[in-house]
């Protein structure tokens, strides 16, 4: 006679890995309904705060919802948050085939569609181009070409290296042929312009005071400390810190130093006048604020190739370094516990 | 009515055959026609079965190609306008009862080979033993195909093509040739068929369930306008299609081994002016097709009409 064996297996052999399965698929069916309850729970919010449900607009629920849920939460991104479903959940690819089993695309088996016609369209292009002979090439300068993770955007499916920068070898082909105005605004679907010149550092002209005297300020700043300099032209090398003689205020000779540097590089000891305010930080930290702001200031007073000179010798880049946080489990920031073998 | 071609037997179409099972009973098998197509290869002579090898396969193909793990997905709901099934198999069986019902002979002649320069092979030393019967001759060290056979054989597969363009059926060009990609894809979009001239990723015929989603229909023939790939051996496709059941017709150049395509043309696959004419051919014949169905539905509505009034 035959004996059943029960085999048991637990839950966790029973449930497959559901993260190897991809990221997960919303059907169209639950991002209807989620929009669905989306604007109704628009309605309500605005019954809620006393406002009329028509004319309530996205920056009214983002204020509704801080109001209601105030969160402490430091991320701004975990915080309660209410949006349309289309900006919460990423766009999916709808199925591709229609009710007789054919595909919608003509290059749905090539597994990259997308990515494939997009090819075939700019192959198009520059076949199409070979032959004739028009005004001269498009001129790239000042724009870019859009990065791999905005293609993989566009064409809502992943794009490897090797395709992304085969495409970007085609577009330049392209780009250098004679073109047309289609093939033109083609070219400008995939390049971004960039702006010229990315924050150019404007120097202050020279100011006059009611003696006639030129002079100008300038900021600076150095770990925790914040300083402002005001240099002024004709004098005889004279320089004041919070009212007080530097003598007095930096008794170390290196913080004296610090100060007459930029002067130094310059050639102009003797020449001017400063007047400096400094809060914060220690000595060291206020004696690298002040020359940064006298060196900030003086840019005013020189020519853009000592400009370039000072820059290149680190007189007007702000100093990065700050002190470093404890770790928990070290007795500092680098320095570990000492170590015992027993 | 489904877009599928009709089930011989109703019960039958339901489960497909996947390669790994065994073959179904043996009292079933009518013909030799019904072998799988890898036992029917490399017949240059077999021009007479020609007629009865596309009805079988064909209708066996009437499911989706199916493995264990996924269920058979049930038939699909008929749309509004459900034709009675005699109609339909008159439809299907109308064509098969004529040796060139969509009259493919006309679409070319010995000439038109020629001037495509057809007949131009590969040198000696690059010629692959199982073309040698499809070889006319050596001249100066370069290999001249039988264009004789070759017309025989292009026939056969245009015939084939038209029959399977005409029961609806999804047709795939493939070519791994670079300089013929572009109008590989471009003759398919003008039939509204499909085209795979890129990079094959492993698992696209075989693994089609996980890489595109359940439920897919793999296509029903694949036309290789280049059988081999870029490092010179032939292409996955060729042997993926014989597992999945895939017929297959391939322009087979003295390089290349014809072993496993289902309908190979001995020819020149290297000239665009060749490259050109096939496309051609492939794209007359299944625009061909599809108009004769189209027509003949439209007759069967007016008739269906006219009896029903």
């Amino acid at each position: 006679e035959l004996t059943v064996r029960l085999i048991c297996t637990t839950t966790a052999v029973q449930k497959r890995n559901v993260g190897a399965s991809g990221p997960e698929k919303y059907t169209e069916a639950f991002i209807k309904k989620q929009i669905e309850e989306f604007n109704l729970g628009k309605r309500h919010l605005a019954n809620m705060m006393g406002e009329d449900p028509e004319t309530f607009t996205q920056e009214d629920i983002d204020r509704a919802i801080a109001y209601l849920f105030p969160s402490g939460l430091f991320d701004k991104r975990a915080r309660p948050l209410m949006k349309h479903p289309t900006e919460v959940f990423p766009e999916q690819r709808k199925i591709q085939w229609g009710e007789d089993g054919r595909p919608f695309h003509f290059l749905f088996y090539t597994g990259k569609q997308s990515y494939y016609s997009l090819m075939h369209v700019s192959m198009l292009f520059v076949i199409n181009n070979v032959s004739s002979q028009r005004k001269k090439g498009k001129n790239l300068a000042g724009s870019r070409w859009l990065t791999k993770i905005e293609l993989e955007e566009m064409l809502l499916e992943k794009v490897s290296d090797n395709d992304y920068s085969r495409f970007i070898q085609l577009l330049q082909k392209l780009a250098t042929l004679p073109c047309a105005d289609i093939e033109e605004k083609y070219i400008q679907k995939f390049s971004k312009e960039v702006p010229a010149q990315l924050q150019k550092v404007v120097i202050e002209p020279l100011q006059h005071d009611e003696r006639g005297v030129a002079f100008s300020t300038g900021e600076g700043k150095r770990k925790t400390a914040r300083a402002t300099a005001v240099v002024y032209d004709n004098g005889t090398g004279r320089i004041t810190v919070n009212g007080i003689d530097i003598l007095h205020y930096f008794p170390v000779l290196q913080d004296r130093e610090q100060l007459l540097f930029p002067f130094q590089f310059l050639g102009r000891i003797g020449k001017h006048d400063m007047v400096c305010t400094v809060s914060g930080g220690g000595r060291s930290a206020q004696a690298g604020a002040i020359r940064l702001a006298s060196a900030k200031a003086l840019r005013s007073f020189v020519t853009e190739k000592e400009v370039e000179f000072m820059r290149q010798a680190g007189l007007l880049t702000v100093d990065p370094r700050v002190k470093e946080r404890k770790k928990p489990g070290q007795e500092g920031p680098r320095r570990k516990f000492t170590w015992k073998k027993r | 009515m489904e877009r599928y071609p009709a089930t011989k037997g109703g019960g039958r179409g339901a489960t497909a055959t996947a390669p790994g099972r065994a073959r179904p009973a043996p009292q079933e098998a009518e013909s030799a026609a019904d072998l799988p197509p890898l036992l029917l290869l490399h017949r240059p002579r077999a021009l007479r079965r020609a007629r009865s090898m596309a009805l079988p396969r064909l209708l066996r193909a009437a499911a989706p190609r199916l493995y264990s793990t996924v269920p058979a997905p049930a038939p699909a709901p008929a749309p509004a306008g459900n034709r009675p099934r005699a109609d339909d198999d008159k439809l299907l069986t109308e064509p098969l009862s004529h040796p060139d019902f969509f009259s493919v002979k006309e679409l070319f002649t010995l000439k038109d080979l020629f001037d495509a320069r057809v007949h131009l092979g590969h040198k000696k030393g690059c010629r692959h033993r199982f073309m040698e019967p499809y070889i006319f001759g050596c001249r100066l060290d370069q290999d001249i195909i039988d264009l004789d056979q070759t017309m025989q054989h292009l026939q056969l597969a245009l015939n084939f093509t038209a029959h399977v363009a005409y029961r609806g059926g999804i047709i795939l060009f493939v070519s791994r040739r670079r300089q013929f990609c572009h109008l590989v894809e471009s003759t398919a979009r003008a039939c509204g068929e499909y085209a795979h001239t890129r990079y094959w990723q492993g698992g696209l015929l075989t693994n089609a369930h996980i890489q595109f989603g359940p439920g897919v229909r793999l296509p029903d023939l694949l036309i290789f306008l280049n059988t081999l790939n870029n490092v010179f051996e032939p292409h996955v496709a060729i042997r993926d299609a014989a597992k999945m059941n895939i017929p297959t017709v391939g322009v087979v150049d003295t390089n290349c081994n014809p072993c496993l395509i289902t309908y190979p043309i001995p020819g020149n696959d290297d000239s665009p002016a060749a490259v050109e004419l096939y496309c051609k051919l492939f794209r007359m014949t299944i625009i061909r097709a599809k108009d004769k169905r189209r027509q003949s539905e439209a007759v069967e509505e007016l008739q269906r009409k006219a009896q029903g009034k």
